[in-house]
């Protein structure tokens, strides 16, 4: 891990997407007014012409969106996660799932994260939302490198992607030349007692929370699952036959996040293995500075560690 | 538009009307009312407007068509067999388990249909990103929406609406099929949205009005949208629900009802005698 670096992936996702409109020239990213928050901002002002701000009507722009890919465009849609994939969830089902059309909705400020603006702008539904949509792949990265390469892949991919990037500054894991594959996990660090499953800004809690098992005798291995949909099962079952104990840890609500889906898949195969799952506990959030908020609702890596050793205990 | 065009724009018509009904008779569910509606403006778009090419539906210079109001699919369908993107006696396969007729436009499974369709409101701001990908391409096509009236209750039309001109999409043109009644009643019981060219006018629109079931001033609009400059078009096309069947003109109950066998047989016999008045023998 590179020391001290802390870089948001909104801005990941803002420089990628310069970067990408340089080498495709058909490459269009719309907002919905706020692309000084999303950093689509940076597009905007390096290709202005193909940058389309439909102001505040989300609902419009992710049909905009999906209008202007069947001219043959490869469309990013920017807004909050809560607009994204709440607001405009049906738009994003019938018009950009079900036609299967090559858009990419870059949701940022998605969870708890997002802080001082409170439970209105706190979206953890969004994965499990969009999970439901036959042929959606979803994305959460980690850190800056992973934003990158994962917004890269999207760009690459046929067919609808949800990207999900944070507001807050989060600690830099990967090397900017970090290979990103969508629908592969990737193993972090080895263990024998329990594997901790995490996505996006969890992975950073995860590795700490790694350091608090070991300082008490136990081993943990870590996963870093950025793409949730489709998710890595070999891998999942993998973990589950080596540690025989599962934790997950998501900045997201513990129903039909990365929780329901490795538990999903540990339990299609009559598996006994326990799961147990760290993230927002089927509440709202409130508002106050991330820092204060993550632990608040558990989301750090003294939850997992705690977690980590129930999860060992309920071993047959 | 001289006699003969429009003598044979009114046998297609007429067919389409047929095929409308045959589809929702074999289906035994369905949206007839707004089909028979719509019948004329869509027909006379893909036989005498649209530039498109049934041997290759996906011809990236081709007009665009949305069915906003997706639930008239028969009519879009019938219009696409009759011009040539798939056989006529498909129709009778519509909503079957194992058709390319979905109950609403899907254009995964349809030759011909340029966007799915069916959720109110979508459609036109799909049409809007069409039309915006046109612009941004420096191409000719034009795009056109069919929208119902009872549909302009949805909010997503009116942010459709207000994009679309604040970016100067003359190449867009948006028919409002106003035949005015929906599922619950006449739409201005339900919650009006008249006056409706006021409404598009304040949205920075260029407006027509018309009879939905005169070709002459269907082409006149048509003809009107494309020559004019910098706004978008909204012809709001003034029509008779269930048109061309006499039992089910103006009828709520018609929206979204099939026929049974002796009121199909009375729809096909009327439709058949208006195709002999016109000198065609089915």
């Amino acid at each position: 891990m590179a020391d001290n670096i802390k870089i948001a992936t909104r801005d990941s996702y803002g420089g990628a997407l310069v970067e990408l409109g340089a080498k495709n020239g058909r490459l269009v990213v719309l907002d919905a007014d706020l692309a000084a928050a999303t950093k689509t901002g940076a597009f905007k002002k390096a290709y202005p012409e193909r940058f389309f701000d439909a102001g505040i009507a989300e609902a419009n722009m992710m049909c905009i969106a999906g209008g202007l890919s069947t001219m043959g465009y490869t469309v990013f849609a920017s807004t909050f996660a809560m607009f994204a994939a709440g607001r405009a969830f049906e738009q994003v089902r019938n018009t950009i799932g079900y036609p299967r059309l090559n858009v990419k909705i870059g949701a940022t400020h998605a969870g708890i994260s997002v802080g001082e603006d409170g439970a209105s702008h706190q979206c953890c539904e969004d994965i499990a939302l969009m999970r439901t949509i036959p042929g959606m792949v979803i994305i959460n990265p980690a850190d800056d490198a992973e934003a990158r390469a994962a917004v890269f892949a999207a760009a690459e991919y046929e067919g609808p992607v949800y990207l999900r990037f944070g507001r807050l500054a989060v600690p830099v894991i990967f090397d900017s030349d970090y290979k990103f594959e969508i629908g592969k996990g990737v193993r972090l660090r080895d263990g024998g007692d329990v594997t901790i499953i995490a996505t996006g800004l969890m992975v950073a809690e995860a590795l700490a929370a790694r350091e608090l098992l070991q300082s008490e005798g136990i081993s943990a291995a870590v996963i870093n699952m950025a793409t949730i949909k489709p998710l890595d099962e070999e891998l999942v079952l993998e973990a589950a036959a080596q540690t025989g104990a599962i934790v997950t840890a998501e900045e997201h609500s513990v129903i039909g996040g990365l929780g329901s889906a490795v538990t999903e898949t540990v339990c299609k195969t009559g598996s006994s293995v326990p799961v147990l799952r760290v993230g927002v506990e089927d509440v709202f959030g409130r508002s106050g500075p991330a820092a204060e908020l993550l632990p608040l609702f558990g989301l750090d890596a003294a939850n997992i560690a705690r977690k980590a050793k129930e999860a060992i205990a309920l071993k047959k | 538009m001289d006699a003969a065009a429009k003598k044979q724009l009114k046998i297609t018509t007429c067919k389409v009307r047929m095929g409308i009904i045959e589809s929702v008779y074999n289906a035994k569910s369905g949206h007839p009312g707004g089909s028979l509606s719509s019948a004329d403006i869509v027909t006379y778009l893909y036989f005498n407007k649209m530039n498109v090419d049934p041997l290759n539906s996906q011809w990236e210079d081709r007009d665009r068509f949305v069915l906003s109001k997706g639930h008239v699919s028969p009519c879009l369908y019938s219009v696409l067999a009759h011009r040539g993107f798939f056989p006529v006696e498909e129709l009778k396969t519509f909503r079957k388990v194992e058709s390319r007729l979905q109950g609403h436009p899907s254009m995964r499974y349809t030759p011909g249909v340029d966007m799915s369709s069916g959720s109110l409101g979508q459609g036109i701001s799909t049409a809007v990103g069409m039309a915006l990908g046109a612009k941004l391409d420096g191409k000719k096509l034009r795009v056109y929406a069919v929208l119902g009236d009872g549909e302009l209750q949805e909010g997503q039309v009116w942010e459709a609406a207000m994009f679309a001109s604040a970016k100067g999409l003359d190449n867009l043109a948006a028919v409002i099929d106003n035949n005015n009644l929906q599922i619950d009643g006449s739409v201005a019981e339900v919650n009006s949205p008249y006056p409706i060219a006021e409404k598009f006018k304040a949205f920075g629109w260029n407006t027509v009005e018309i009879c939905a079931h005169s070709f002459d001033e269907i082409e006149v609009a048509f003809k009107a949208a494309e020559e004019f400059k910098g706004k978008p078009t909204a012809i709001i096309a003034q029509s008779t629900k269930g048109k061309g069947v006499s039992f089910m003109e103006n009828q709520c109950a018609w929206h979204g009802t099939a026929p049974d066998k002796e009121q199909y047989e009375q729809a096909m016999g009327e439709l058949r005698a208006a195709l002999e008045t016109l000198g065609v023998k089915d």
